[in-house]
C-alpha cells in the first residue's frame, strides 16, 4: 500500500497565481537530458570522407559482382506458357510462402498491412522505454505469459500445418526459456545477455527470424507446384 | 613563370567567379570545414559536427551510408540504361538483348543496376533492423523511424517495379503473381489492380506505367522522402548514442563520480 501523499500536485501557467515551478527529471530516458559534452569531429572532412571510402568499397564489391555474375534473362514474356513455379523476387518470397497457406485476403492484405502499421507505430509504444530485462522483474507471471503467447503462436501454424514458420518460433521460445533461468549475475556471457533483453527485443528477433527462413524456404526449397524440394537434389 | 597545377588550383580558387559559387572560402580552419557543409545546398542537410564515436564502424556498420551509396549508382546506371530501352511490348526484350550483345557494356551496366537493386533492398532492411536494435528510433527520432519505414516501402516499389521492365518470362509472371495478390483487397481489389496495370492484364499498358513509376514517380518520392530523412537527423540531434557505452556514464552513480573528479 502507497503512503498517502502529503503534497497536492496541480498545473498552472499563471506566473502571477503560482510563482513557484518544480521541474520533474524523469530517469534519463531522454536523449535531452544532457550527460555531458562529448567529443565531437567536423562533418568535412571526417565524415565526408568516411562515408565516400564505405561507398567506394561498396561499389568494388558490386562492380566485381557485375563482372562475375550476369543478371538473369529469361526468353521473352509470353502469356500462355506460365512457369512452374511462378515466384515473385526474393524479398517478397516470404509473402508468397505465406499465401500457400492462408487465403489472400489474409497473406496478401491483412499481414502486410498489420506489419507495415506494427513499424510505423514501434517509435509511439511507450512500453518499458528503459528497456529492462523481459523476466527482471515479475518473473512468474512473465514467464507464464510469454509461454501462453508462444503455445497460442505454436497452435495457430500447427492447425494450419504452417511447419516453416513453427520452426523459428519455437527456436525463439526456447531461448525465452533459456532467459527465464538466467539470472542477470549468470556465469556464461551468453545467458547473461539474454537475461537483460526486453520484450521487444524479442518480438523483432522473432519477426527477423521468420523472414529469413520464410524467405530463404520460398527462394531454395519451393519447386514445380509450391512443392518442397531439397536444392542439392536437382 | 611557368606555375604548377596546384598553384593554378589557388589561382582558380581566388577569382571572383569561383568565390560567388563556392562561399566558403579556402581554409582548414573550423570554421572554414563548418561553412563547408553549411554553405552547400546538399550537405547542409547535415550536421557540421557529429559525435566521434559514431565514426566507428561498429556504431552504425555505415548501413543508411551503403543504402544511399546503391542508390546514387542506381540513378547513374539507371539513366545510362534509359538511353537504350523502349518501354513498349515489341521493342522492351529486344532492347534488353541488344545491352547484352551489342551495346558497349550494356551486360556490365545491366548487372551492375540488378545487384545494386538487390544489393539496396538488403542494406534497407539491414539498415532497418540495425536502427531497431540500437534503439535508434526513440524520441525525438520517431517520425524519422516512420519515414525509414516509408522508405523501405519506396524501395520495395522502386525494384518491384524495374522487375518488369525486361519484358521476359521471369518479369511477367512476378508481376502477374505480384498484382493478382492486390486483386485480393476488399472491395476495391479488382480497381487497384486495374489502376496498376492499365487494364485487366499485365500487357504494353502495364508496361508503359511501370515505367513511369520506377524512372519518375517512385525516384522523385524517394529523393524527397531521403532529404526529409537526412534533414531530420540533423533537427533530431545528430547520430543517435546509446548511453550505455563505453566513454559515458551509464549510471547515476558513473554520473556524480564524475562531477567529483571534474570538481
Amino acid at each position: 500500500m502507497t503512503p498517502p501523499k502529503d503534497y497536492s500536485a496541480e498545473v498552472s501557467s499563471n506566473m502571477q497565481v503560482s510563482q513557484r515551478r518544480v521541474l520533474f527529471v524523469t530517469r534519463r530516458t531522454s536523449p535531452q537530458v544532457k550527460a555531458y559534452d562529448e567529443e565531437r569531429v567536423q562533418t568535412s572532412p571526417e565524415v565526408l570522407i568516411r562515408a565516400l571510402l564505405a561507398v567506394e568499397c561498396l561499389l568494388i564489391a558490386l562492380v566485381l559482382m557485375s563482372l562475375f555474375f550476369n543478371a538473369p534473362l529469361e526468353g521473352v514474356a509470353n502469356p500462355t506458357n506460365t512457369p512452374n513455379p511462378a515466384k515473385a523476387p526474393w524479398y517478397f518470397l516470404g509473402l508468397q510462402e505465406i499465401l500457400h497457406y492462408f487465403p489472400p485476403v489474409v497473406a496478401g492484405v491483412l499481414i502486410p498491412g498489420l506489419l507495415v502499421t506494427a513499424l510505423i507505430i514501434i517509435p509511439y509504444f511507450d512500453i518499458n522505454i528503459e528497456a529492462d530485462g523481459l523476466f527482471l522483474k515479475n518473473r512468474e507471471r512473465r514467464l507464464m505469459l510469454s509461454m501462453a503467447v508462444a503455445g497460442a503462436l505454436s497452435v495457430f501454424f500447427l492447425f494450419f500445418k504452417v511447419y516453416v514458420a513453427l520452426a523459428p518460433t519455437l527456436l525463439v521460445t526456447a531461448f525465452v526459456l533459456l532467459a527465464a533461468f538466467s539470472p542477470p549475475e549468470s556465469s556464461g556471457r551468453f545467458r547473461r545477455y539474454l537475461a537483460r533483453r526486453p520484450v521487444f527485443w524479442w518480438i523483432m528477433t522473432w519477426f527477423l527470424c521468420e523472414l529469413i527462413v520464410l524467405t530463404a524456404v520460398g527462394t531454395f526449397f519451393r519447386g514445380p507446384g509450391w512443392s518442397w524440394v531439397w536444392p542439392w537434389r536437382s | 613563370m611557368p606555375g604548377t597545377i596546384e598553384t593554378y588550383f589557388d589561382k582558380l580558387e581566388r577569382t571572383r567567379v569561383w568565390r560567388s559559387i563556392f562561399r566558403s572560402g579556402k581554409g582548414t580552419s573550423t570554421l572554414h570545414n563548418a561553412l563547408a557543409i553549411q554553405q552547400n545546398v546538399f550537405l547542409h542537410l547535415f550536421p557540421t559536427k557529429v559525435r566521434k564515436r559514431m565514426l566507428g564502424l561498429g556504431a552504425t556498420w555505415y548501413l543508411g551510408t551503403l543504402t544511399l551509396g546503391t542508390f546514387i549508382v542506381l540513378v547513374v546506371t539507371g539513366i545510362l540504361l534509359m538511353l537504350y530501352y523502349h518501354p513498349s511490348v515489341p521493342r522492351a526484350y529486344s532492347d534488353v538483348k541488344d545491352l547484352q550483345f551489342v551495346v558497349s557494356s550494356g551486360l556490365f551496366l545491366r548487372n551492375l543496376h540488378r545487384w545494386s537493386a538487390h544489393a539496396m533492398v538488403f542494406l534497407a532492411f539491414a539498415h532497418m533492423f540495425r536502427v531497431f536494435y540500437r534503439g535508434a528510433y526513440r524520441t525525438p527520432r520517431e517520425f524519422n523511424w516512420v519515414i525509414g519505414v516509408v522508405l523501405l516501402l519506396v524501395t520495395l516499389l522502386l525494384s518491384y517495379t524495374g522487375y518488369l521492365l525486361p519484358w521476359d518470362q521471369l518479369a511477367f509472371w512476378a508481376i502477374t503473381v505480384g498484382t493478382n495478390i492486390s486483386s485480393a483487397v476488399p472491395l476495391i481489389g479488382d480497381k487497384i489492380r486495374f489502376m496498376l496495370l492499365g487494364g485487366h492484364l499485365v500487357n504494353a499498358n502495364a508496361l508503359l506505367r511501370f515505367y513511369v513509376l520506377h524512372c519518375v514517380i517512385l525516384p522523385l518520392t524517394a529523393v524527397l522522402f531521403l532529404a526529409v530523412h537526412f534533414w531530420r537527423i540533423r533537427k533530431d540531434g545528430g547520430l543517435y548514442v546509446r548511453e550505455t557505452e563505453p566513454g559515458v556514464a551509464n549510471s547515476d552513480q558513473d554520473l556524480s563520480n564524475q562531477e567529483q573528479e571534474s570538481r
